[in-house]
């Protein structure tokens, strides 16, 4: 394996993917939704509400650079071009940076309706880690928005405030979650809220002679905690599912399962996705009225 | 009567021998890991600067965020307290003490007498303090020493939104591609930080002839950021970093004559 440089630890894996149960998209309403988030980007195209193509990757300094890294990526390989796509819809943080877009939608309304999909109609609470926010959002059967709280002015409990400590202890972001449980018992949480404090404690922790494991144990049980009261705040209801990134890190979703003695739904897509996904579908509806009125 | 004061910060330590009130030496080091030993480290420093010898100490005050783990001092008062008595002591009349911290930032208004009205404290996130700017100038690339002098520089008035420190660094590397200026990317930051003790302050009332203690009062931009941004002149003492130090030895001095 090729050697990780210092600063890198934080890097999670950029994916895209193609469908092989769709071969030809001809004759298909496709849909697209493009998700520029402030940590990371996605493009989701939609063959009549079937899952096409995506990827998913870092978003850049530029958001129009990164929507269009994101939707070559995702078009990469396939006969189609963005010429060819029917209806497209920007969310996110970026979201008035999509050149290719038909219209914009916030990311709540779309994460609800991404998760609707992913997870199924059962979905009550959706809980979304993000890169630099996190929020919960409750959902009916349809995928709509019935309550919503969010935190975008902390980094403790968001994607980021773990690479941060991903670089701190030169761990790989992606391994955390598996490294958090090889531990003999449980430690207390770290107690400092900030991401900044946090990094000192932890670096005290190790030199107390704590594991690396024991401390990414104890952070990990700290951002649940974090989590889990936005989480009451708004109240949760099963069905309970979480999306974006951390959502890959069983460090942190099984200790909220824990606190919460909730299980979360498990998800068979990536769950980075959710937000473009719920774009690419709102985009399918948008073009089936416009199509209507045209008629 | 001699007395020192030990101010153990979660990045400085710092000792202040005092004798009849009055300042006979004072040292500085850095906290590191072991709080302890740095309190030893300076309060025995301090000592052999100031002539004077251990058994002469009548009383020893410690202050700061690692007093409670100090056993040798004789007695304990907290960043309020020490605060408090530290500012009225370099600028006497005071109304209003900030005390900017490494980790921690406080409000503290004081009455006619000097004693305490009341305070406020953010040491919960590290939005309003030192290691912000330290932050911010690594993210810049410059030495913190210097940040002051690029944000007087600034020729325009840039708004930075991010709170957190993580997000601010994200923020500033944005505005460092959108080809802002260090100098006024510099001002954004010290002008934010500004903003959030302002609102610190709004909880406690602003009043007049305030005094801002602490490192970051070397910060001759954050002084003049905060001048403006107050409407207010704001007192900084030659000895900003020890205000807290003197207040511990002031106290252990009142303690000792009751």
């Amino acid at each position: 394996m090729a050697e990780v440089k210092k600063e890198d630890y934080w890097r999670w894996s950029e994916s895209n993917w193609k469908n092989p149960e769709i071969q030809d998209w001809h004759g298909h309403v496709m849909t697209c939704g493009v998700d520029i988030g402030s940590t990371s980007t996605q493009a989701v195209i939609m063959a009549d509400g079937q899952l096409y193509a995506y990827s998913s990757m870092r978003t850049g300094s530029n958001s129009i650079n990164s929507a269009m890294d994101a939707i070559e990526w995702a078009l990469n390989g396939l006969d189609l071009t963005i010429d060819d796509l029917d209806y497209t819809i920007g969310t996110g943080y970026g979201r008035v940076n999509v050149p290719f877009s038909d219209r914009t939608v916030t990311e709540i309304t779309c994460h609800a309706r991404g998760a609707n999909y992913i997870y199924g109609s059962s979905v009550r609470t959706i809980l979304d880690m993000g890169g630099q926010d996190c929020k919960v959002i409750g959902s009916d059967e349809k995928g709509n928005v019935t309550s919503f709280m969010m935190n975008d002015k902390c980094a403790a409990g968001t994607g980021r405030g773990m690479e941060v400590i991903a670089n701190l202890l030169a761990v790989n972001v992606e391994d955390i979650g598996e490294m958090s449980f090889d531990i003999d018992e449980e430690p207390a949480p770290v107690s400092s809220t900030c991401v900044i404090f946090a990094k000192t404690e932890a670096t005290n922790l190790m030199r107390e002679g704590w594991t690396k494991q024991k401390v990414l144990a104890a952070y990990c049980h700290a951002m649940a905690l974090r989590v889990v009261g936005l989480l009451k705040r708004n109240g949760v209801q099963a069905d309970f599912a979480i999306t974006g990134g951390i959502a890959k890190n069983i460090g942190v979703t099984r200790r909220i399962e824990r606190l919460l003695e909730i299980e979360a739904l498990k998800p068979e897509i990536d769950t980075q996705i959710a937000g473009a996904l719920g774009a690419a579908l709102i985009a399918k509806d948008f073009y089936e009225k416009k199509k209507k009125k045209n008629n | 009567m001699i007395t020192v004061g030990i101010d153990s910060g979660s990045q400085n330590t710092r000792a202040v021998v005092m004798k009849d009130g009055k300042i006979i030496g004072k040292k500085i080091v850095l906290t590191e890991f072991d709080a302890v030993s740095a309190a030893e480290t300076v309060f025995e420093s301090a000592l052999k600067e100031s002539g004077v010898n251990r058994e002469d100490v009548v009383s020893v005050a410690v202050t700061g965020r690692g007093r409670s783990i100090i056993k040798f001092a004789d007695k304990v008062v907290n960043e309020v307290g020490s605060g408090a008595k530290g500012a009225w002591y370099v600028n006497s009349g005071t109304h209003l003490v900030i005390d900017l911290g490494a980790e921690s930032s406080r409000v503290i208004k004081l009455n006619d007498d000097g004693s305490i009205n009341k305070y406020e404290v953010n040491d919960k996130c590290a939005s309003g303090s030192g290691i912000f700017i330290e932050t911010m100038a690594r993210a810049l690339q410059i030495p913190v020493e210097e940040m002051g002098a690029y944000s007087l520089r600034h020729t325009k008035e840039i708004t930075t939104n991010a709170q957190c420190v993580v997000f601010a660094e994200s923020e500033v590397i944005s505005l460092i591609h959108d080809k802002e200026s260090i100098e006024d990317i510099a001002y954004g930051i010290h002008s934010g930080i500004v903003t959030r003790i302002a609102s610190l302050i709004r909880r406690v009332g602003m009043t007049d002839n305030v005094t801002l203690i602490g490192g970051p009062g070397h910060n001759i931009g954050m002084v003049k950021c905060m001048e403006k941004v107050f409407e207010k002149d704001v007192f900084v003492a030659e000895d900003t970093n020890y205000v807290n130090a003197i207040g511990a030895a002031i106290f252990a001095k009142e303690q000792a004559e009751a």
